[in-house]
C-alpha cells in the first residue's frame, strides 16, 4: 500500500493564493491580502526549485528522518534543577503574578 | 416507536506515567507544584535546545504495550504535531504517527451477559501541554493564564477499536483500563488530578448493518461518570437527529457537566490540520526482542487473572477475590498476611473487615497496615484459637495500628487482662449474679422463650467487658436456668 504519511510534504502541489492563506493561518502569519498573489508565486518558485530533488533516483533508498544514524540515545530519569520562575517567565511578552498572560482562547 | 439503534463508541485514553522526570527533559514530572517552577529551556521551547528521551518513560510505555497484549515494535520513531495553542510553547506536540511504541491489543471487559475483548490500535507516547486557566474574576474576562509545569510530561494515548457498544461497555473499558495500569505500576490514573483522560468518539447505527455511522467527539471527560453520561446523551442526540430526517453533522464536541449536554467546540471545517512530520532532533528507538521479554518478566499478575487464582486454588468467595485484587496494595497485604501463616479465608476476612474499615475511617492506604503484619496474624490467630474474643481483637487491632510492630501483643494481652474467660469456675459467679438481676427475661425463658438467652449472654459479655467466651457463658446460663 502507498500511502501519503506526510501529505504536505510528499505531494506536488501548487501554490495557490487559497493555499498560502491557509498555511498563513496555521502559523498564524498576517499575510495582506495585497502581498498574498505575490507570496503565492515566490513559494512557488521555492517548492519548485526544492523539487529538483525528485529527478534523484531513491529506488530502494529507506527514508531518513534523521542524519546521524544514531538509535537508542536516551537519558536516565533523574531531575535535574528547574528554573526559577522569574527567568522562566523573564522573556513573556505579558505576565501576572506566577503565570503567562494570553488572550483568551475559549468562551 | 423507532427501530433500535446500535451505538458505537472507541475512546482515546491518556495517561500521564509515573516517572520522576519529564519525558524529554529534567524537570520534575510533579502534580500541584506552583505554577511555572517545574520548567526549563527544553520544556519551554527556547531556541536551540534539544530534547532527549526519557529511558524509564520509553520503558513504561513497553510496559503498558506488553500489559495489554500489544505488539512491540522493533522501531519506533517520534513526530512533530504541529498546531498553534497558548499551553503549547515550541507550537508543536512530540508524539508518535506512524510508528508508535505498541499496536494491536486488546482488553478484555466484563459485562453482565459476557464478558468482551476490545481491541486496542494502538499506544504511543507523547508530551503532555501546559495548563491554562480561565480566569472569571472582574476584568480578566478577555485572558486566559498559563501554568507550563505540566508542558512535556509524558503520556501514553491509548487508542481502542470502535469496539465498544453502549455507554455502560464504555465504562467497563475505562475501569478495566484503569485497574490494569495502576497494577502494572505506570500511572496513579486519577481523573481528578488529570493523569487519566478521555476523548470519545460515537457514533450509531441499525443493528447488522457494516458501514459506521457519522461520528463525533467528545472530548475531555473528566470523570467516569461524565463518560457514561455524555455517551448516551450524544447517542440520543443522533437517533434525533436521524429520525427526524437530519444528518449528523461530523464535530467536536465538549460535555458540560453541569446543564448535562454536549456543546460544539469546533466544526470538520475548523478541524486542525496537524501537519505531522518526523521529529528530526531525535533518534529512532529500537527495541529489541530481549528488551521487551525482561519486561514482559517483569509484569505483575494482572487483577484478573489474580482474582481467578484466589477463588480457584486458595478457594476464596469470588467477593473476596474481587474486593482484595481491587486494589494492588490490599492483595499485596492478604498475601503478606497468608505468608505469616493464616488460612486464606482467616486472612481474607481480617483484611476485608478490620483493615478496610480502618482504611475507610481514617483515611490510610493499605500500604499503612504493609509493617504491621506479623502481630495481625498473631492477633487473628488467637482470635481463631479463641484465646481472646472477637471484639477484643477488634480492639487489640485498633492499638498495633497506633504502636509499633516491636511492641507485644502478649504483653498487651496480659497487661490489660484481654485473655478471654473460657474457664467456667471464673464466670459461674457472674452467671449468678446475672440470672438474679434479670428476673423477667428469666420468665420469659422459663415461658417457652429459648431465645431470651441471647440478651443473658449479652449480660455475661458486659460484666466481662467482652472478654467472656460466648459459648461457654450460654452453656452455664443454660445449666442454670434449667435447674
Amino acid at each position: 500500500m502507498t500511502r501519503h504519511l506526510y501529505p504536505l510534504f510528499s505531494l506536488r502541489m501548487d501554490i495557490t493564493r487559497p493555499l498560502v492563506e491557509k498555511v498563513a493561518l496555521l502559523a498564524r502569519l498576517e499575510i495582506p491580502p495585497a502581498d498574498a498573489d505575490r507570496v503565492a508565486a515566490q513559494l512557488g518558485r521555492i517548492v519548485t526549485m526544492v523539487e529538483t530533488l525528485n529527478k534523484l533516483d531513491t529506488k530502494g533508498v529507506e527514508p531518513l528522518s534523521n542524519p546521524t544514524g544514531l538509535v537508542d540515545a536516551f537519558r536516565s530519569d533523574e531531575p535535574r534543577p528547574s528554573l526559577s520562575r522569574d527567568e522562566a517567565l523573564a522573556n513573556a511578552p505579558d505576565k501576572v503574578e506566577m503565570f503567562l498572560r494570553v488572550p483568551r482562547v475559549v468562551e | 416507536m423507532s427501530l433500535p439503534w446500535e451505538t458505537v463508541i472507541g475512546l482515546e485514553v491518556h495517561v500521564q506515567l509515573k516517572t520522576r522526570t519529564k519525558l524529554f527533559c529534567g524537570c520534575a514530572n510533579k502534580y500541584g507544584a506552583d505554577p511555572n517552577t517545574l520548567v526549563c529551556p527544553i520544556c519551554l521551547g527556547l531556541p536551540g535546545v534539544l530534547p532527549v528521551l526519557n529511558r524509564q518513560a520509553f520503558a513504561l510505555a513497553v510496559r503498558a504495550g506488553v500489559a495489554l497484549g500489544c505488539e512491540v515494535a522493533n522501531v519506533t520513531k517520534f513526530d512533530r504535531k504541529n498546531y498553534y495553542y497558548p499551553d503549547l510553547p515550541k507550537g508543536y506536540q512530540i508524539s508518535q504517527y506512524d510508528r508508535p511504541v505498541n499496536r494491536k491489543g486488546r482488553l478484555e471487559i466484563s459485562m453482565p451477559a459476557a464478558n468482551k475483548n476490545i481491541g486496542i490500535t494502538r499506544v504511543h507516547l507523547e508530551e503532555d501541554a501546559g495548563k491554562l486557566i480561565h480566569p472569571d474574576t472582574e476584568g480578566s474576562s478577555g485572558v486566559s493564564f498559563v501554568d507550563l509545569n505540566r508542558a512535556g510530561v509524558p503520556l501514553v494515548e491509548i487508542v481502542s477499536e470502535p469496539d465498544m457498544r453502549s455507554p455502560d461497555e464504555a465504562h467497563a473499558y475505562l475501569a478495566a483500563l484503569k485497574e490494569i495500569l495502576q497494577y502494572v505500576d505506570i500511572s496513579d490514573c486519577d481523573m481528578e488530578k488529570g493523569s487519566l483522560r478521555c476523548d470519545a468518539n460515537v457514533s450509531i447505527r441499525r443493528p447488522g448493518d457494516d458501514k459506521l455511522g457519522v461520528k463525533t467527539e467528545i472530548k475531555n471527560l473528566n470523570s467516569f461518570k461524565s463518560v457514561a453520561k455524555a455517551l448516551a446523551y450524544e447517542a440520543a442526540r443522533h437517533a434525533s437527529i436521524i429520525e427526524g430526517g437530519g444528518k449528523v453533522q461530523q464535530v467536536t464536541l465538549t460535555w458540560d457537566a453541569i446543564a448535562e449536554k454536549t456543546v460544539v467546540l469546533r466544526s470538520k471545517e475548523e478541524a486542525h490540520d496537524y501537519r505531522y512530520f518526523p521529529e528530526p532532533d531525535l533518534v529512532h528507538i529500537q527495541a529489541d526482542a530481549a528488551f521487551v521479554e525482561r519486561i514482559r518478566q517483569a509484569l505483575p499478575e494482572k487483577p484478573a487473572a489474580r482474582r481467578d487464582r484466589y477463588v480457584k486454588e486458595l478457594g476464596l468467595p469470588a467477593y473476596d477475590a474481587g474486593v482484595l485484587t481491587g486494589d494492588k496494595e490490599l492483595a499485596a497485604l492478604f498475601d503478606k498476611l497468608r505468608g505469616e501463616g493464616l488460612a486464606p479465608k482467616v486472612a481474607s476476612n481480617w483484611v476485608m473487615k478490620h483493615v478496610l474499615a480502618a482504611m475507610n475511617e481514617k483515611k490510610i492506604a493499605a500500604t499503612t497496615f504493609t509493617d504491621k503484619t506479623r502481630r495481625i496474624a498473631e492477633l487473628a490467630k488467637k482470635v481463631e484459637a479463641k484465646q481472646i474474643t472477637g471484639q477484643t481483637g477488634a480492639e487489640i487491632f485498633a492499638w498495633i495500628l497506633g504502636t509499633p510492630e516491636t511492641a507485644s501483643v502478649d504483653e498487651h494481652i496480659l497487661k490489660q487482662g484481654l485473655a478471654q474467660v473460657s474457664d467456667a469456675g471464673a464466670l459461674e459467679a457472674i452467671v449468678r449474679d446475672v440470672i438474679a438481676k434479670n428476673p423477667k427475661v428469666v420468665a420469659d425463658y422459663k415461658s417457652g422463650k429459648p431465645s431470651a438467652v441471647q440478651a443473658l449472654v449479652g449480660q455475661v459479655m458486659r460484666e466481662t467487658k467482652g472478654k467472656a467466651n460466648a459459648s461457654v457463658a450460654k452453656d452455664l446460663l443454660v445449666k442454670a436456668l434449667e435447674c
